[in-house]
């Protein structure tokens, strides 16, 4: 963990413990699991855009994904009696075709990733409402899918299963990002592209890669998601997800221009993002002032952080220039 | 080319003295005792390897840094430094290497930048005929082919240089400071360049010119300040500026700074292009052979679609026409990672932008290309990257005791070496160097030229893109000329010349059966 990682997490406790002593509840075990079930949800759409963010790239079309994927989902388990792992293969592999049309757009084509995927925002959105007709899509009256329920909303020695998923998904994306060869690349493209590529490595594949990556944990969480609410407003579920990933991603130390953050970090802020929105609910804020709460926090966070460093570099020059200047060398650039 | 010392007397009495000058940074000593003057219509030609206090001095001289000691006069009034308000009103003024121009603007506008006529009224709307007008003169002075509305955009390198210099005149300058002005320039603006010195030495106006390309010092100073290790290390009046003698003072010592030819017969082919078309120059051919073991030298103006070859051969730029071999097999490189899986290796033209990732430690930009072999089941193993780095650190005489040094943080020539290292722990077949020593002081030239020498003697073929006339003549074993995209000779060393180079360089043959 990273000072700044620490530093977060420092304040995740602070604002639980204010919150805590002003209203017990907070730690009331159903709260705490309701928490967790939406840190795991939202988590996982979060670890998928910081691949993304890491490359430099952004993904806006999340929200729209998260109700295409999730009305296709229900609507093939409970009106087309397609076994729910069948329709679970269905929607990932449609995730990852949506992720790979991106990348080659973004790469290939060289399309600006905001460009692409504020198209798809749109497109996704609209396909979603079509195939529903602009109705709720939901489950039948009796309709049962035990071992898909205690996977998606169920709970194991009182943990959410959801936020278990996201625990074993946030691991394995730790060794991939902090790791393995393709974090190396994803960090290296991220940093600099032009390098990168003049070192060998295959940028287009990595790039491509991020965005099949952040889709496919985007459906997964859109499969929570729907089972969680288990009825679906295409017009409504899932709108500014992206939003939420991209705060927590920002939030946890990630820099949109690339090359930086870590899985702890999106992680951090994912927490930090959800215990916001529970101090709203339990401290009787309004909730219309949800949006406004969760701004003000992540501008201040990010304020405090830039400043902090700029801060620290200050300090580390006055101290220099404090000690006694050493024998003749020469000067760093002449 | 002595022409610039003959016109216009050199009034004696200097309008600027710096004494004793000392200036100290945590752990460092930039400058000492350094003492010189700057009389009116006087080139002064600075030069001291990376790191000399050069920087330093400029700062000083800017005002934007003061002296710890010592003393600076300006027309007799002496001041313990200088603030940037301060060297203004002394009417010094800089030409850094990267120009401070725009350009979606003309010529005009940019002089007149921040300072624009106004035709009055409310909207203080800028007058553009005014100021179209203010910049001509300045323009003929400095002899610039050009015009006050040309767009920026359309101008050369050199041309642009000519605008910052037109801008300074326009403050009423009277000391200009050019740094490291030529070492972007192709040979051909170079002498446009030296020529507006000489124009502005014949207003009166003094020059101090900052170069590591120590022949233009030789054409253009009237004397020569050497600076090293922050110390005055010698000043050579204009009867004594040659070469050998700046190399001598800047470093200390006498210094082979050119590898001798390698004398072995060249092995067989290591590369062949035939018929090659860029996208460039789509209506031109390259063809070229590269032998195992040589250096061939690449020299041509800029824009003669030097490095669009080397891109094309990396695989970075599509090929548009032609074929290429490696060793006698078919190569068509779609990506640099296919170039890189056969030997084929490029050290890049912009060294920061796609040579180097600068934010990190050196120890991960060389295993970059290579990380399959650093991985033990798809981890990074972080001691194997560092065992490779520390052999190369070791190796190349990479200045910096760790690796895992932010190779942003080294010196040019040690970043160079970092690049050179990715390459080096690898298996090259063919090293493709685009000006290798852009920027880069003496002494590390010398040592790259060394590893360059070194890679051919074990059997590489090393291919070497410069605009330094110098370089080229000096390392390589032939040179192929490019214009306009084609090459328009290779000529082997007996026919080594300046002039033989420029000639093909332009695009007119040598004489009759030379063209080897």
């Amino acid at each position: 963990m990273t000072k700044k990682d620490i530093g977060l997490l420092i304040l995740i406790i602070v604002v639980g413990a204010i919150v805590a002593l002003i209203n017990p509840r907070f730690l009331l075990p159903i709260n705490l699991a309701n928490t967790a079930n939406l840190i795991g949800m939202f988590g996982l759409s979060a670890l998928g855009q910081a691949f993304v963010i890491i490359t430099g790239g952004i993904e806006l079309s999340v929200g729209s994904v998260i109700a295409l994927t999730g009305v296709l989902f229900v609507d093939l388990i409970a009106n087309k009696g397609v076994p729910w792992p069948i329709a679970l293969a269905i929607v990932v592999v449609l995730g990852a075709v949506i992720g790979l049309a991106h990348g080659l757009l973004i790469t290939k084509l060289k399309m600006q990733p905001f460009v692409v995927t504020l198209c798809g925002l749109l497109i996704y959105r609209g396909c979603a409402r079509f195939y529903t007709g602009d109705s709720t899509a939901g489950f039948g009256f009796g309709q049962n899918f035990p071992e898909l329920e205690f996977l998606a909303a169920g709970r194991s020695f009182g943990v959410p299963n959801s936020f278990i998923a996201l625990l074993i998904v946030a691991v394995i994306m730790w060794f991939v990002l902090h790791r393995s060869i393709f974090g190396r690349y994803l960090y290296a493209v991220g940093k600099n592209e032009e390098a990168a590529r003049y070192s060998g490595i295959r940028t287009t594949v990595v790039i491509v890669a991020a965005y099949m990556i952040c889709q496919v944990l985007t459906v997964l969480s859109s499969v929570y998601f729907a089972m969680y609410t288990r009825s679906i407003a295409p017009s409504a579920h899932g709108n500014f997800y992206e939003l939420y990933a991209i705060a927590a991603a920002v939030l946890g130390g990630f820099s949109l221009r690339g090359g930086e953050g870590s899985i702890i970090g999106a992680l951090l802020g994912v927490v930090l993002l959800q215990e916001l929105q529970n101090l709203v609910n339990l401290l009787g804020i309004p909730s219309s002032l949800n949006f406004a709460v969760m701004g003000s926090v992540i501008l201040i966070g990010v304020l405090a952080d830039q400043q902090w460093s700029a801060y620290r570099a200050r300090r580390q020059i006055v101290e220099a220039a404090r000690a006694p200047p050493t024998g003749a060398a020469s000067e760093a650039n002449g | 080319m002595s022409s610039v010392a003959a016109i216009a007397p050199v009034s004696a009495v200097p309008f600027l003295i710096l004494a004793g000058i000392r200036k100290t940074y945590p752990g460092v000593v930039a400058l000492q005792g350094f003492s010189m003057s700057v009389a009116p219509g006087e080139v002064i030609g600075l030069v001291g390897e990376n790191g000399a206090g050069k920087s330093t001095l400029m700062k000083i001289l800017g005002g934007v840094t003061q002296p710890d000691a010592g003393s600076v006069t300006i027309d007799g009034v002496q001041f313990g430094g200088l603030t940037v308000g301060g060297s203004m009103r002394a009417r010094i003024a800089f030409v850094h290497q990267e120009l401070n121009l725009f350009d979606n603007l003309d010529v005009a506008a940019n002089i007149f930048i921040g300072r624009e006529p106004a035709a009055g009224g409310f909207l203080k709307l800028v007058d553009t005929q005014k100021q179209r007008d203010m910049t001509a003169p300045l323009l003929k002075r400095l002899g610039a082919s050009f015009k006050p509305s040309t767009p920026l955009a359309e101008l050369s390198l050199a041309q642009r240089q000519m605008v910052e210099i037109a801008k300074a005149l326009s403050m009423g300058a009277r000391l200009v400071i050019l740094d490291e002005p030529t070492s972007s320039l192709p040979l051909s603006e170079t002498d446009k360049l030296l020529e507006v010195i000489s124009a502005l030495k014949a207003d009166g106006i003094a020059v101090i010119f900052i170069s590591h390309r120590l022949h233009e010092i030789e054409r253009a100073a009237d004397r020569v300040i050497v600076l090293r290790d922050g110390t005055l290390a010698g000043t050579l009046d204009k009867a004594e500026i040659n070469h050998d003698r700046m190399v001598k003072l800047m470093i200390g010592r006498d210094l082979k700074a050119q590898t001798a030819a390698s004398g072995r017969p060249r092995g067989a082919v290591a590369m062949r292009l035939s018929g090659v078309r860029t996208s460039t120059y789509p209506d031109k051919q390259v063809d070229l052979e590269l032998f195992k073991g040589e250096i061939l030298g690449i020299a041509g103006l800029v824009g003669s679609g030097r490095t669009e070859v080397a891109r094309a051969i990396f695989g970075i730029d599509p090929v548009f026409g032609g074929s290429l071999e490696v060793e006698g097999a078919p190569y068509a490189p779609r990506e640099a990672s296919e170039a890189v899986a056969r030997g084929v290796f490029l050290v890049p033209e912009d060294r920061k932008g796609a040579g180097l990732l600068l934010d990190l430690p050196i120890s991960q930009n060389i295993s970059l290309p290579d990380l399959p072999r650093h991985t033990s089941n798809f981890m990074v193993r972080k001691a194997s990257e560092h065992a490779v780095a520390e052999t190369q650190r070791r190796n190349l005489g990479i200045k910096t005791p760790l690796v895992t040094t932010l190779a942003g943080s080294l010196s040019g020539g040690n970043q160079q070496k970092v690049v050179l290292g990715k390459w080096l722990s690898m298996q090259p077949r063919v090293m493709i160097f685009d000006e290798p020593t852009r920027g880069i002081d003496v002494g590390s030239k010398a040592e790259i030229y060394r590893l360059m020498r070194g890679l051919a003697d074990t059997g590489v073929a090393v291919m070497m893109i410069s605009s330094d006339m110098e370089e080229v003549i000096g390392v390589s074993d032939r040179i192929a000329v490019m214009h306009e995209g084609s090459i328009s000779g290779v000529i082997g060393r007996e026919q080594f010349s300046e002039e033989n180079i420029m000639r093909l360089a332009i695009g007119k043959p040598l004489s009759a059966g030379e063209t080897a």
